[in-house]
């Protein structure tokens, strides 16, 4: 039988797992959009999972705008990156460091 | 009536707005009306007030016209106190202003500061009237800080000069340091009574005398001693009382109008006409009073040594309103206010006379001050010459003249005074009338009569001045000569200041002095066989013998006497106490605050350290932003992860 235990342990791998990859990842931008997905939909995991064990809708609903949110905010990212591409020919994280103090 | 006295008050300044702000629209000619139009109102409602109360039954006025604001209690108005003391200030200021008001036309009339110098010497008249008429501190010393103001912008009126500017500058620290002590005595009044207005003040006098302050330690001092000596170290600055005394003879620096207007017959009677004005405090302290009749004691005799050895006209004629003025506090001290202030009144007259007098020789011989320079005078400018004998005469206190009658009743009433200090002030003032008599005459003499020094040029265009010059001469002339006849009555020995000036019993003199008066003409009897008489005679002797009969004396004299000579030339080096102890010592500390308090502490370690701390930190911590944004993120997760521990626990 599956608990809310396993569903929260799932998220929680998931999270995890999309933190590692922004630290870990050095190369690609777009592998850092994808890490910030995972995030949102670890997150939103949990929202379901608890909406499903806690009998209440409205976690779900909230599931839907995080998501239609999230898709545009993946749009807007991803027309960034075009940009950043095409005034920098290059999209490695290695070489973004113009903050750099 | 308090329309009346609103219209004396603001016409000479609605004059001195229009003349200065609309100068070039008005023109010279439209500076000159409306401002002597406003004197000659102020002037014309002045002494009808005056007449009023005297033949009428116009009584004092004492009320608030408007109040400016109440603060804790205290209330900050404007307001008017009109008793006999005001409205006979009112009538001397008003007439001397009016005559150097018409004088400045001839005086000043290729000057290309024309209106400046008709709007500042209104608002000076102005302010004069705010001063004499106020009836609380606050606008007292509203007026007072105000006199000085202008005296200020008009000693140094030729401000592309630099000799004026030292002057003026001068002029005005030193009354600074008087106002620093005019303030502290309005404050130790204001915190004990918790009134500004003259009437509280003075109905609370007992009160006053009785307390008891601490300044330094455990010693205990009257209150009232301490806040009279305090306002007339005030009154030291304005009318100008040794030791700050020193700005007067360097106001010279000024147009002449002026000198006759503020450095004689107004301005530094304030300190006198304020000390009159609070008599009912300083009759509760013998001590104050006895440092008052010392100061003016000082004054008397010891600046008019100096009159003895100057060379320009002008300065003889300062150093002789010194002396005038501490004949004026030793008045005071003697409380003798009545003579004081009558003393003050026909003083006015002469020494205005005198000023403008010396002005007139100035423009006959085209700017030229220097007496050695002259001599000879009296045929080229018979008016002049016969004005200044008026003045002269009345300056000596020659029998008859104003300043006979005021200056008489003065000594008698010193000689009378049972006060401490009585007896050196009686030496000071007859030794003065001597000192005042050589050097008046050794003026008269140098300008009028021996030889013609000027040179060949200047001898050619020597002229009599212009009708606007002569006019106030003569007009001055008339009250310098008579006036004491039908005044010296009245306001010396009847209740003319009854209510004004308060006497306490033990000290009136002029109630002793009074018992024995039988009208004018028998005080001019007995003025005939005092001592002063024959010292004033001795001192035009002298001043005969020495500078006519035999000229050559005075240079043998000057070198026998070369130590003297020198002492008086340099003004008992005070000035050089004052500029290179004093002023020195106060640079230096300024330079040590500067260097070491504004530049090193607050600059150096404050603003600028602060800023160098930042920038330091800043540059220590820029080491951090890598750019990266996995450091970013990195720093935000293990950020998150505190703070969710922190909340956790």
């Amino acid at each position: 039988m599956l608990t809310l235990t396993h569903y929260l342990m799932l998220s929680g791998a998931l999270f995890a797992i999309a933190v590692a990859g922004i630290f870990i990842n050095r190369k690609n931008m777009i592998l850092l959009l994808m890490c910030i997905e995972l995030m949102l939909l670890a997150v939103n995991f949990n929202f379901i999972a608890f909406s499903r064990f806690l009998d209440d809708t409205a976690g779900q609903v909230f599931v839907f705008f995080i998501l239609t949110v999230a898709a545009a905010e993946a749009a807007i990212g991803l027309a960034i990156l075009v940009v950043l591409f095409r005034t920098r020919s290059s999209i490695n994280v290695k070489d973004m460091n113009s903050m750099k103090g | 009536m308090e329309n009346i006295y609103l219209t004396v008050v603001l016409s000479p300044l609605v004059a001195a707005l229009v003349a200065g702000l609309f100068g070039k629209q008005v023109g010279r000619m439209g500076a000159h009306t409306v401002t002597i139009a406003g004197v000659a109102t102020s002037c014309l409602l002045s002494v009808y007030t005056l007449y009023s109360m005297l033949f009428g039954d116009l009584g004092t006025y004492n009320g608030t016209v408007y109040q400016w604001m109440s603060v804790g209690g205290i209330n900050m108005e404007v307001g008017f106190l009109v008793d006999r003391l005001t409205a006979l200030m009112m009538v001397v200021v008003t007439f001397v202003s009016l005559m150097v008001h018409i004088y400045t036309i001839g005086y000043m009339h290729d000057d290309p500061g024309y209106q400046r110098f008709f709007s500042y010497i209104s608002l000076f008249t102005f302010a004069m009237l705010m001063l004499v008429m106020a009836n609380n501190f606050l606008q007292l010393f509203f007026g007072w800080e105000a006199v000085g103001l202008v005296s200020y912008l008009l000693i140094g009126f030729w401000y592309k000069r630099p000799t004026a500017i030292f002057a003026n500058m001068k002029a005005f620290l030193v009354n600074r340091i008087g106002d620093f002590g005019f303030l502290l005595g309005i404050a130790a009044l204001l915190m004990f009574t918790g009134s500004l207005d003259y009437g509280d003040t003075f109905a609370a006098a007992e009160g006053i005398a009785a307390a008891q302050i601490n300044i330094v330690g455990d010693a205990n001092w009257s209150l009232l001693t301490v806040a009279c000596i305090c306002l007339f170290v005030g009154a030291m600055g304005k009318s100008a009382q040794v030791p700050l005394h020193v700005w007067l003879p360097d106001s010279m620096e000024g147009p002449t109008p002026i000198s006759a207007l503020i450095h004689a017959a107004t301005m530094v009677t304030a300190g006198v006409f304020m000390v009159a004005r609070m008599s009912p405090l300083f009759e509760l302290s013998e001590t104050a009073l006895t440092f008052v009749i010392v100061i003016g004691a000082t004054t008397a005799l010891f600046t008019g040594f100096l009159g003895l050895v100057q060379n320009d006209i002008k300065r003889v004629v300062a150093y002789s309103t010194l002396s005038q003025l501490g004949y004026m506090t030793v008045a005071l001290g003697a409380s003798a206010y009545a003579a004081g202030v009558y003393h003050l009144m026909t003083h006015a007259f002469f020494k205005a006379l005198l000023f403008l007098a010396a002005g007139s020789v100035i423009i006959g011989l085209h700017h030229e001050q220097d007496m050695r320079k002259m001599g000879g005078l009296k045929k080229y400018m018979p008016i002049t010459y016969w004005t200044s004998l008026a003045g002269s005469l009345a300056l000596i206190g020659f029998p008859g003249t104003a300043g006979f009658f005021s200056k008489d009743a003065l000594i008698e009433a010193v000689g009378h005074s049972t006060i401490a200090g009585s007896g050196y002030a009686y030496f000071c003032v007859l030794a003065g009338v001597f000192v005042t008599a050589l050097y008046t005459f050794r003026m008269f003499f140098l300008v009028f009569h021996g030889k013609e020094r000027m040179d060949e040029d200047a001898r050619h265009h020597v002229h009599e001045s212009p009708w606007v010059v002569r006019v106030p001469l003569v007009l001055l002339a008339i009250p310098s000569l008579l006036i004491g006849w039908p005044t010296i009555g009245p306001v010396l020995f009847d209740d003319y200041f009854a209510g004004a000036i308060f006497v306490a019993a033990p000290h009136d003199v002029l109630a002793e002095l009074g018992a024995d008066f039988h009208g004018a003409f028998g005080f001019l009897l007995h003025g005939l066989q005092s001592p002063v008489l024959l010292l004033a005679f001795a001192g035009v002797v002298v001043a005969w013998y020495l500078y006519l009969k035999n000229p050559l004396l005075p240079k043998a004299i000057k070198e026998r006497t070369e130590f003297l000579y020198r002492l008086l030339d340099n003004k008992y080096y005070l000035d050089d106490f004052n500029e290179k102890v004093l002023a020195r010592a106060s640079r230096m500390l300024g330079q040590g605050l500067w260097r070491g308090g504004d530049a090193a502490v607050i600059d150096g370690a404050l603003v600028n350290g602060s800023a160098n701390a930042v920038g330091w930190i800043a540059g220590k911590v820029r080491r951090i932003q890598t750019g990266y944004l996995y450091h970013y993120a990195f720093a935000m997760v293990i950020g998150l992860c505190i703070l969710i521990a922190w909340f956790i626990w």
